[in-house]
């Protein structure tokens, strides 16, 4: 009788811990840290935007939400079973807004972080997993490494095969740019600033991974700092006369609104908007060529690659984009999706609604 | 009365000349500097073409007439009018440790500001939801201290302030929170900084007529805010309206921080140190301050604007060096204080 119930209260007590008694597998993060995850891999949560779209891109059957709802513009492009998630908050980035309790109340199988691989991260990931008992992985998000991320997202989400899909959609993406990379020697890549904030003087310093894309596809970022600045920064407008880029790319349909109404002439002198070599970039579902960071970008290289190079690289950006976002978002597009998506690359995108 | 202040007056109205001339210089130092190459030629140029009415010639002139001299005129307005805000206040409330933005106006501008961007507005709104935002927290200070009564009133406003102030910063907090961490948040981080950099032409000109504004009944009431600063009683006692005095200084003060913040951004510290330097140098009567204040005020912001622009490539936040300029500074006066009382 009592070693029956001892039995009973060794079981229940068993059961009641919240760590996964049945840790299947060990899993090497990019960081070096190895960490147990379990066999059956239900829910996995996002640590912060990139690593939200990394996940969608491969499983978003186990998504368990976004930093923030998606947009009525962007929402026609995510997948039905990723639409209507709910908001999650973030774990990294500025400004955490994830409670822990309701990390432990949503009970997701796995945290993972998708992106640069520092000290911060790694110390928050190793607090987040001893004080929730969630394994949490860190996976480098870097440009570069884009088919290595996609395979270990894979083998972390059991979705090798489509792993090595996107894996090799990547692949062939870099190697057509590196081959016309080969082609075009430093003194011959155009000179590119992203403009960022609603005047345009907000941009992404050369060397952050904002704008990695940018030297990827063949350009030079103009904004290079002298002082080892990295990141996100403001600069004077008589610094932009200076380097007076040859291409301007953003994001910001304010600025790129206003620019079109010429009435500025600070802009007005700059070669770039001279030339009408100004250009959108869409950002739906997410961003072309930032915004956050993620898998996203792999489109807005293509793209950007022809807009800098134009018939150097030659693209059928319709054929692209519905084979990207077929492939990474599972969206087919109908043909006014896809033609309102178009025209958004080609300057003339939705009206701008928000927030929320 | 008169020929015993007369050798002080004298001399303030020296320095008072001296310091114009020094914010003039570095006015014109702060032209000939900046990040594309501009000649001295140029600048003479400039002048002579703008005398003559005509349209900047090459490159070199436009940089001038659109974007550097622009933000130095802007420089100067901003700062004097910080600094004629910071000296009106610090007389009005009889405490030297008050800033323009004790009755909230920065944070409230601030949170005008923030708003806008989180709507993804154009800047023209942001800037009018910043202005607006920095009246109506004042308006709502100056509502609770006249609904509390029977208490000190100067002390009712300034903690009224405070916590206006404090909830205007929870309500930035909140909207940081919510904001798009890859859009809006940079924009929003860089915005509370402060910077001078994206004035343009006409910005300058379109807050003249709300600093002018704001400051001209200061100059008109100049003598009568010195006798507020002697105490409600006195004022009462010399046949002074003190709380509607009051109530006006606080207007215009308000009025100038205001729309000074709504173009920078919130710029700290200069409506604290330079009233401070203006005292040290033509003793406290408002009447001396605020004319010393303004004089200054304009060099100063300018000289750290020219800073910001030039240490590196890549801009400073000027409200950073204002505080890093300000800080070590105020703790110097503190420290001199101390040795001034013992």
């Amino acid at each position: 009788m009592i070693t029956t119930r001892r039995k009973l209260l060794a079981t229940a007590a068993l059961s009641a811990l919240p760590f996964p008694a049945r840790a299947a597998r060990d899993f090497v993060d990019s960081a070096g840290r190895r960490i147990q995850i379990p066999d059956r891999i239900q829910k996995v949560f996002g640590a912060g935007g990139p690593a939200a779209i990394a996940i969608y891109s491969l499983r978003p059957d186990v998504l368990a939400g976004w930093p923030r709802p998606p947009y009525p513009e962007e929402r026609p492009y995510i997948a039905p079973v990723a639409r209507d998630l709910p908001e999650v908050g973030l774990i990294t980035g500025r400004g955490d807004t994830l409670n822990l309790e309701n990390l432990l109340r949503a009970a997701p199988d796995l945290i993972i972080d998708f992106g640069s691989v520092r000290d911060t991260y790694v110390s928050l990931a190793e607090r987040v997993q001893e004080r929730s008992r969630i394994s949490y992985a860190l996976i480098d998000g870097r440009f570069e490494s884009t088919p290595k991320a996609l395979r270990m997202l894979g083998d972390l989400l059991d979705a090798r095969a489509r792993a090595e899909e996107l894996a090799a959609y990547a692949e062939n993406l870099f190697t057509r740019v590196d081959k016309l990379l080969a082609t075009k020697p430093e003194s011959q890549r155009p000179r590119v600033y992203l403009a960022r904030g609603p005047n345009g003087l907000e941009t992404g310093l050369k060397g952050s991974i904002n704008t990695e894309i940018i030297e990827r596809a063949g350009g030079q970022n103009v904004a290079v700092s002298n002082d080892g600045r990295r990141g996100i920064a403001n600069i004077s407008p008589e610094q932009l006369l200076l380097w007076d880029p040859n291409i301007v790319i953003t994001w910001d349909r304010i600025f790129f609104a206003n620019l079109a109404q010429k009435k500025d002439p600070l802009w007005q002198n700059i070669r770039a908007v001279r030339e009408g070599r100004v250009y959108l970039a869409p950002t739906a579902p997410f961003g072309w060529i930032d915004r956050p960071p993620s898998l996203n970008r792999l489109i807005g290289l293509a793209w950007l690659a022809h807009v800098l190079h134009g018939a150097d690289f030659p693209l059928d950006i319709a054929d692209e984009a519905r084979r990207f976002y077929r492939l990474f978002y599972q969206v087919d597009m109908s043909e006014a999706q896809l033609s309102n998506l178009l025209a958004w690359a080609d300057g003339r995108p939705p009206a701008l609604v928000r927030p929320r | 009365m008169t020929s015993v202040l007369s050798p002080a007056h004298r001399r303030a109205r020296w320095l008072i000349l001296l310091a114009l001339c020094a914010s003039s210089a570095i006015a014109g130092f702060a032209l000939t500097v900046g990040a594309y190459p501009v000649t001295t030629e140029a600048i003479f140029r400039s002048l002579a073409r703008l005398v003559s009415g005509q349209e900047p010639g090459d490159m070199q002139e436009r940089v001038l007439m659109t974007i550097r001299a622009p933000r130095v005129l802007a420089g100067l307005l901003i700062g004097a009018a910080l600094a004629a805000s910071g000296a009106a206040y610090q007389t009005l409330f009889r405490n030297p440790l008050v800033s323009p933005d004790v009755l909230g106006v920065s944070a409230g501008a601030g949170l005008g500001a923030v708003f806008g961007i989180f709507l993804s507005l154009p800047i023209f709104f942001i800037q009018l939801f910043a202005f607006a935002g920095g009246l109506a927290t004042v308006a709502v200070v100056a509502l609770i201290a006249t609904s509390i009564r029977g208490r000190d009133p100067v002390l009712v406003l300034v903690l009224g302030g405070v916590v206006v102030g404090a909830l205007a910063g929870a309500a930035i907090s909140l909207i940081k929170i919510l904001a798009d961490p890859y859009d809006q948040l940079p924009a929003i981080t860089f915005w509370l900084l402060g910077s001078l950099s994206s004035i343009r032409q006409n910005d300058a000109l379109a807050i003249l007529p709300a600093v002018a504004l704001g400051l001209v009944p200061l100059i008109l009431l100049r003598w009568r805010i010195d006798v507020l600063s002697t105490g409600d009683e006195e004022a009462r006692a010399l046949g002074l309206p003190a709380g509607a005095l009051r109530a006006l200084v606080i207007a215009c003060a308000t009025l100038m921080t205001a729309s000074v913040v709504a173009l920078a951004g919130v710029i700290g510290w200069v409506g604290l140190v330079i009233p401070h330097i203006a005292r040290m140098l033509v003793g406290p009567a408002f009447s001396r301050l605020l004319p010393m204040s303004l004089a200054l005020g304009g060099g100063y912001l300018v000289l750290v604007d020219t800073l910001a622009r030039s240490l590196a490539r890549i801009e400073t936040p000027i409200g950073i060096l204002t505080a890093i300029v300000g800080a070590p500074f105020f703790i110097w006066l503190l420290w001199r204080g101390r040795n001034d009382a013992a």
